[in-house]
């Protein structure tokens, strides 16, 4: 299967000339495949994610991110990108405090010039799906984290992209919530979504992922396609 | 008294280091508005009192007598410096009334010279401003009041057109804030410029004890007349009247400096304020970290307001002497304006300036700063991490729904989240919008009364026709010092005596009808008018008035007019406010004017924009009196006529009759509108700049604030031309209110600051200086309040735009 996400030699560095904060690492992921990046604090998680969603640069490698080499693009064809191709989810929600539950769902394709019905109609169809339907006039801070969550997942989805990454979805949420998450990603996943995971939740990668790697230092620990391959 | 050792000096250094924005905006924003205030202060103090300064620096006379020679002794003379009440004396001087010419038949003002060994006297003690004293018969010292063309030393001219009249070589430039003579001589050269006419006459200057009113100068003037033999004392003029006629000048600039003045400061006040208020509040949970590692709420307080001015001082004494620099040129220009010796800043501006910056700093800085000690420490950790207040949300559901991008939508509502800090940005526009507006109305106002000074200067092409001697040729000047400043043939700024040509002069008599048949004729001639002038009595007016006589149609030279028409006949006359108010005539009334024991009748049938001659000079048409004849004519060409080849052709055809042809009569700009113009441009640069400094203070306190919603923004794919689009549409609607508002504002304050400028010149104003704007100007006005704001933004939105999405998103 074509791969989504393609990294070849990719190595990040914050101190130049220092040890690199990720790699050098070579990473594939194929459509539809749940991929669930494990490790302890510092290990490289954020900067891997941040490096597929093009919010940061590699010192070293080449990125690919559905079909296209992002590490070379200017800031505003990254932000393109990402709108296009990318929905992010993220351990605090991220989400504006001044806009309804609703507007907050329906910015990402209000940015692509999205219609205000056509956008309207989708984010509907997506509170529906997700069982957030009647807080669409609502504000975030008067949801549950659970909720803000999902209000985030609706987000990430609005646009159908080719892949969703999640940082931490369900690291600041209560048991109940955390389990509505994973159940919802299990579904997404289900549905064929391209996911990458970021977590420190064993659960939550044993539910969802199709395939876990587990970074150390900057380096893979494990990954069971690699081991497999060897 | 806040220290800055210690502990607490270590957090002020790093407040002020870290928050360089802040700390470089709360600088520039303090040096803006001190060195407006600066500029704006030392030019109200020196405007206020030039004359006065001047006077005391030259001990002016507070009266300057005129004694028949024949009639009392230079002993007697010299006696009356010891009469009661007076308390210094120069003098006598020996003096005589002279009809310069260039020695080629060009005539110049009649002066009154006055013999003087040196500059230098216990009273009118002149300034010497170019040159040297006359130190043997055959030189002359000018007054810088002199009318006449610019005579630089070594220009020569004849005493008059006498045949053998003394040749006197120019040696120097001297001012008399008395202006107690037109020009000075040696002593022993006086009675060869005497004539039997105008006999010599002798001079004295006095200084009074007391002499603040017209009553106390009188009863002096009253002993002195007493003092001498009947009929030796001729006339006197009051250092008071010499005081109106200068403050003349300056009066009018005392309305505009105190609009922009009182404009600077608020601006200041708000700016500051703003600025200072900002600062601290985006430092609350530093503060917050601060008491909770041990800091008292006194020293958070005294931090705080340190943290503000330290960068206050610094922009303080930056702004004190920026000021300092801008005033000076300014200044010295004023000084020509006023004649003043050595205008410099008051250095008591600069403190009062400084100081009052300084409690305008601390007072914006100490409200906030209490605010922060009395914070609970939780709070002040909690802030930027709790939820918002929710302040603001109905705008962003309102402008959600406008059909206009996202990015623009959403930056447009952000305004409503911070209503205090919206409402200093829109009162900083509206200040920057006010100053640009009453500005752009003012230069034009001024340009507008510079053109309606001179309106002759709009002929394409003058033709002297009364250099060998018309009726305005050689008026008689006055045998007293009133006659200092005898009247200019042509007006100083006009045709006439004042474009004479340096060399190539006629000496034909000229012949003015047939000069005024061949401009009629030339080819190319599209109007034409003769103009002289000529000194008349008024019924109701003491002495003489200067009369403008015009023969044909004069219009295209008629001045604007304020109310009534222009002359469009024999038997009407045309006057300025200051007549009307002189004589309590109106529009309509009749007056008599007597020219050369001619007496007329006239019809006032217009009140005409025109400040020459103190604001009384009349127009009247020449066919009027019989005996008047023009001094020159005024000639407006066809379309498409080349004038140098005009002129050329008509020098060739009125030359032997007598005439001469000048192309390009137009004068510069008076030189107080200049200043003017220039002061206007820079205070409404330096508000405008201000302004903009506190739309940007405040914008980058609030793109600090959403740093991390505009990073969630890029991470769901804002690209970073939508992200300055969101900053700038954060601002757009607060300088489109500022506009609105500013506009309107600044309109008003031109219609009531220009009119009253007039009125402290002593005249009504016509609709071309009034009404100066037009609709398309105050729209394009109307945006500068947007530009305002947007150039404000730009440099935060870039910054936004700029900031790594990563980074933003680890922001809190």
């Amino acid at each position: 299967m074509t791969p989504v996400i393609e990294f070849a030699g990719v190595a990040k560095r914050y101190d130049t000339g220092g040890a690199p904060a990720l790699g050098p690492l070579d990473l594939g992921v194929a459509g539809g495949e749940a991929l669930a990046v494990t490790g302890p604090s510092g290990s490289g998680k954020s900067t891997l994610l941040n490096l597929i969603a093009g919010l940061d640069r590699p010192s070293e490698g080449t990125v690919t991110v559905a079909g296209q080499r992002i590490d070379g693009l200017s800031e505003h064809a990254l932000a393109r990108f990402r709108r296009e191709h990318i929905g992010m989810v993220f351990q605090f929600f991220n989400l504006l405090d001044d806009l309804t539950v609703s507007d907050n769902i329906q910015l990402p394709a209000q940015l692509t010039g999205t219609g205000r019905r056509k956008a309207a109609a989708r984010a509907g169809e997506l509170m529906e799906v997700l069982g957030i339907g009647k807080h669409a006039r609502a504000y975030p801070g008067r949801l549950s984290g659970g909720e803000r969550q999902r209000v985030a997942v609706a987000r990430a989805l609005i646009n159908r992209p080719a892949l969703l990454l999640a940082d931490e979805p369900t690291g600041a949420l209560d048991s109940a919530s955390g389990a509505d998450v994973r159940e919802l990603l299990t579904e997404l996943h289900g549905d064929g979504q391209t996911i990458v995971l970021v977590t420190h939740d064993p659960a939550l990668a044993r539910a969802c992922a199709s395939r876990s790697i587990h970074l150390v230092d900057g380096h893979l620990a494990l990954d069971p396609r690699a081991e497999a391959v060897r | 008294m806040i220290g800055l050792g210690g502990a607490l000096g270590r957090v002020v250094r790093s407040g002020v280091s870290r928050r360089r924005v802040q700390t470089v905006v709360i600088a520039l924003a303090t040096m803006m508005a001190v060195a407006s205030a600066v500029v704006a202060g030392s030019l109200v103090v020196a405007a206020n009192a030039p004359f006065d300064h001047a006077f005391a620096h030259q001990h002016g006379a507070h009266l300057s007598a005129q004694f028949d020679a024949g009639k009392v002794g230079a002993a007697d003379l010299t006696a009356t410096g010891h009469l009661a009440g007076v308390t210094a004396s120069a003098g006598p001087y020996p003096t005589a009334t002279i009809h310069p010419t260039d020695g080629r038949g060009g005539h110049f003002p009649a002066l009154t010279v006055v013999g003087r060994a040196g500059p230098h006297a216990a009273v009118d003690d002149l300034d010497l401003t170019s040159g040297r004293w006359a130190e043997k018969p055959g030189e002359i010292v000018l007054s810088t009041e002199f009318a006449g063309p610019e005579m630089t030393p070594g220009f020569t001219l004849a005493g008059s057109d006498a045949p053998g009249a003394p040749i006197l070589t120019v040696v120097g430039r001297a001012r008399s804030v008395s202006r107690t003579a037109g020009a000075w001589v040696t002593p022993d050269q006086v009675g060869a410029l005497a004539s039997a006419n105008e006999p010599a006459g002798l001079q004295m200057l006095y200084r009074f004890a007391a002499a603040g009113t017209d009553a106390k100068v009188a009863d002096r003037r009253a002993e002195l007349v007493s003092a001498v033999p009947a009929g030796a004392f001729l006339g006197a003029r009051s250092h008071l009247d010499t005081k109106r006629a200068a403050d003349g000048n300056a009066a009018p600039t005392i309305p505009f400096l105190t609009a922009f003045g009182v404009l600077g400061i608020a601006m200041s006040v708000i700016i500051v304020g703003s600025v200072v208020s900002g600062a601290v509040g985006t430092g609350l949970r530093r503060i917050g970290i601060l008491k909770a590692i041990g800091f008292t709420p006194r020293e958070v307080v005294r931090a705080y307001v340190a943290q503000a001015l330290v960068p206050a001082a610094v922009g303080i004494g930056l702004g004190v002497v920026l000021g300092n620099l801008m005033a000076l040129p300014l200044l010295a220009d004023t000084e020509q304006v006023y004649g003043d010796t050595s205008l410099s800043v008051a250095w008591w501006v600069d403190v009062l300036v400084a100081v009052g910056a300084l409690v305008v700093v601390g007072v914006a800085a100490l409200v906030p700063a209490l605010r922060a000690g009395r914070l609970r420490t939780v709070e002040a950790i909690a802030v930027g991490r709790a939820p918002r207040t929710g302040r603001g949300r109905w705008a962003y559901r309102v402008t959600g729904r406008l059909p206009l991008p996202r990015a623009v939508t959403y930056g447009l509502a952000s305004p409503f989240a911070h209503p205090v800090r919206t409402l200093a940005m829109v009162l900083a526009v509206v200040f920057g919008t006010v100053a640009a507006t009453f500005a752009v109305g003012l230069t034009a106002s001024l340009n507008a009364v510079g053109d309606a000074k001179d309106p002759e200067s709009r002929a394409a092409v003058t033709v002297l026709a009364g250099a060998a001697g018309g009726p305005g040729g050689a008026p008689a000047g006055g045998p007293g010092p009133a006659g200092a400043n005898a009247p200019v043939p042509a007006g100083g700024a006009g045709p006439g005596a004042g474009n004479v040509p340096a060399g190539g002069g006629s000496s034909t008599p000229a012949d003015s009808g047939r000069i005024r048949d061949a401009v009629a004729a030339a080819p190319g001639t599209a109007t034409s008018y003769g103009l002289g002038y000529a000194d008349v009595t008024v019924t109701g007016i003491p002495g003489s008035v200067r009369a403008a006589l015009y023969q044909g149609d004069s219009r295209p030279g008629g001045y604007p007019m304020i109310a009534g028409h222009w002359l469009d006949g024999p038997g009407q006359v045309v006057v300025p406010t200051r007549f009307l108010a002189r004589t309590g005539t109106r529009i309509g009334d009749t007056v008599r004017v007597t020219h050369q024991g001619d007496v007329q009748s006239l019809r006032i049938v217009g009140e005409a924009f025109d400040t020459s001659d103190d604001g009384t000079r009349i127009h009247a048409d020449m066919a009027s009196f019989a005996s008047a004849r023009p001094d020159v004519y005024l000639v407006g060409l066809k379309p498409g006529v080349d004038r140098d080849r005009y002129a050329a052709d008509l020098a060739r055809v009125v030359g032997p009759l007598g005439g001469e042809v000048l192309g390009d009569t137009s004068s510069g700009r008076d030189d107080l509108i200049l200043v003017l113009d220039a002061m206007a441009a820079l205070l409404t640069l330096m508000l405008v700049a201000v302004a903009g400094l506190g739309v940007l203070n405040s914008v980058v306190l609030d793109t600090r604030e959403r740093v991390h919603d505009l990073g969630v923004c890029k991470a769901l794919g804002m690209t970073p031309r939508q992200t300055v689009g969101l900053v700038l549409a954060s601002v757009v609607g607060i300088g489109v209110a500022g506009g609105l508002i500013g506009v309107p504002v600044g309109y008003a304050l031109h219609g009531y600051v220009v009119p009253r400028m007039g009125h402290a010149a002593g005249t009504n104003l016509p609709p071309s200086v009034l009404e100066v704007y037009d609709l398309p100007e105050l729209a394009l006005l109307g945006l500068a309040g947007v530009a305002i704001a947007a150039l404000g933004a730009l440099l935060p939105a870039t910054w936004a735009a700029r900031t790594r999405t990563a980074t933003a998103l680890r922001t809190e």
